[in-house]
């Protein structure tokens, strides 16, 4: 690569962590708590978490075949 | 400076210094300008202040670096699991096969759900394309590709269409019609082109735009109706393997995320890198959102998956254990965002309690690497696709229940025929024209031992 395209490359790299050490953050703990809250917030509608009663279930097993 | 670049090949004289020679196609700020390759240089150059050399800048970066894992580390008072320490222990799963989806001939690279919640799409390294009904088996429909590894498919949010692409460095777009006899591949469009393989793609929010990942290192946002492409975000310095969209209600974003073990956050409108995690040790294969959007999950060659959270700008967790040495394929999160289903190239499914790290369940039942996990758009199922040739469908249970025995079941009007085969791989009927759908069964073990045969229609 010839010297003015190293130099821009850089330049790019530079100006984005220059912006990316800008960004406002939140303290883990804050970040923790809300994700927590999400997640036992929906428990209840999350069906691979909590289960689901047969008859509600799409992928049930046919209780009769009908076909033949 | 230049937002965006992409090659065009065409000649002619520059915008800048007239001369003909080939062009550079540009947009600044959306405004489309074609400047010679001399000029680019030119231009980019005075972007530089004075003063600024290679040496300067590579010394500024790296103080910037430090400065950013100071500023990280900073904001680190407290683990995620530690924080979730009084959170109840996720109760055992329920979980077991319901549906075994046979008729790829090769390794499934890459399956995704119909917002119908029913039917599916899967690619495969032989070059095939099939829609299927994920409640009866049936093969809905099918398309062939002029290439093999078709590495990545989706569906669109209308249900009306897929797309697809693969070894072909195109992403291309195939409207299902009803008739089934209709050829499908006479109306693929092609819609993305990149200059490498395209490793991964979804559909925004409508059925119009388009976004690919590819093996040339950029994603890239497409017009489905125009083929134009409308943004492409450039930033990773290897090839791209996976990417998800946000959410809905949180915005324009995505992340994408590579072989140079670097998971970015984009703006979709601007095309900017808003953010950037390194801190896995190898390829990351999958990307994939936390359903609130504030967080996202991430699988590596690694053997490792890792939690990140956008707004403290930082990892909060790493799911991994001694025993597991093999890759990470691919992660998706049930709907509550609780459990994150893990695929693995030892041909094991893990679930991960994400609160608590722990692994709370393991599946079984392929019998080769796990190239994709996904839950269903309700949550009630979650699909995988393997380099066995198969996709498997985990459904749920009764709470409480884990070892709930399968359901008893009343013998089948036609029992006597199928009371009599006991083995899966003849559950067709003799003339094959028909198939004994295998629910009929009692158990559903013998679905993943059985080598062939399979509750499909007789192709």
């Amino acid at each position: 690569m010839p010297g003015p395209a190293n130099i821009v490359a850089m330049k790019k790299v530079v100006q984005q962590l220059r912006m990316e050490a800008g960004i406002n953050r939140v303290k883990v703990s804050q970040a923790a708590a809300d994700l927590q809250q999400f997640c036992l917030q929906n428990a209840q509608q999350d069906p691979l978490l909590t289960g689901m009663s047969s008859s509600n279930n799409p992928f049930r097993p046919q209780k009769v075949c009908s076909f033949l | 400076m230049c937002d965006q670049t992409f090659m065009a090949a065409t000649f002619g004289p520059c915008d800048s210094c007239s001369k003909a020679s080939p062009l550079m196609n540009i947009y600044i700020k959306s405004e489309a300008i074609n400047y010679c390759s001399f000029c680019v240089e030119m231009m980019a150059c005075q972007g530089l202040q004075k003063g600024e050399t290679l040496a300067t800048l590579k010394k500024e970066s790296e103080n910037l670096k430090k400065k950013l894992e100071e500023e990280r580390g900073k904001l680190n008072d407290i683990e995620l699991h530690q924080v979730a320490e009084k959170v109840e222990a996720v109760a055992a799963l329920s979980l077991k096969t319901r549906r075994v989806l046979k008729g790829h001939g090769n390794k499934v690279l890459c399956v995704d759900w119909c917002k119908d919640k029913r039917r599916l799409v899967s690619s495969s390294q032989d070059g095939k394309v099939i829609v299927w009904d994920a409640f009866t088996l049936n093969k809905e429909h099918g398309v062939t590709l002029p290439c093999t590894w078709v590495m990545a498919c989706a569906y669109a949010p209308s249900g009306c269409a897929v797309a697809c692409g693969g070894l072909d460095n195109k992403c291309s777009v195939v409207p299902l019609s009803l008739d089934r006899n209709e050829n499908l591949a006479a109306k693929k469009k092609s819609v993305a082109m990149h200059t490498n393989y395209v490793s991964g793609c979804s559909f925004t929010n409508s059925d119009m735009q388009l976004l690919t990942s590819s093996g040339d290192g950029t994603c890239a946002l497409w017009d489905v109706e125009s083929g134009q492409l409308l943004q492409s975000f450039h930033g990773h310095t290897a090839d791209v393997l996976s990417l998800d969209l946000a959410p809905s209600e949180t915005g324009n974003t995505f992340v994408s995320g590579g072989c140079d073990m670097k998971a970015n956050v984009w703006d979709m409108r601007s095309g900017q890198n808003i953010q950037s995690f390194e801190s896995h040790e190898s390829d990351i294969n999958c990307v994939k959102y936390y359903p609130s959007g504030d967080a996202f999950a991430s699988a590596s060659d690694d053997a490792t998956c890792r939690f990140y959270d956008l707004r403290a700008d930082r990892e909060v967790a790493v799911y991994q254990k001694d025993s597991i040495i093999f890759g990470a394929s691919s992660v998706d999160f049930s709907l509550s965002g609780r459990l994150l289903f893990t695929g693995y190239n030892d041909y094991t499914i893990n679930v991960w309690d994400v609160l608590k790290g722990t692994r709370v369940s393991i599946l079984l039942g392929h019998e080769n690497r796990i190239s994709r996990v996904r839950v269903s758009p309700d949550g009630t199922a979650l699909c995988s696709a393997s380099w066995d040739n198969s996709l498997r469908i985990e459904g749920t249970g009764p709470r409480g229940n884990p070892t709930h025995p399968a359901p008893q079941l009343h013998p089948p009007a036609h029992s006597g025929r199928s009371q009599s085969v006991p083995r899966a791989d003849r559950i067709y009927s003799p003339s094959n024209k028909f198939l004994v759908f295998p629910w009929v069964f009692s158990q559903w073990e013998w679905l993943g031992k059985s080598s062939k045969g399979s509750a499909l229609e007789p192709s």
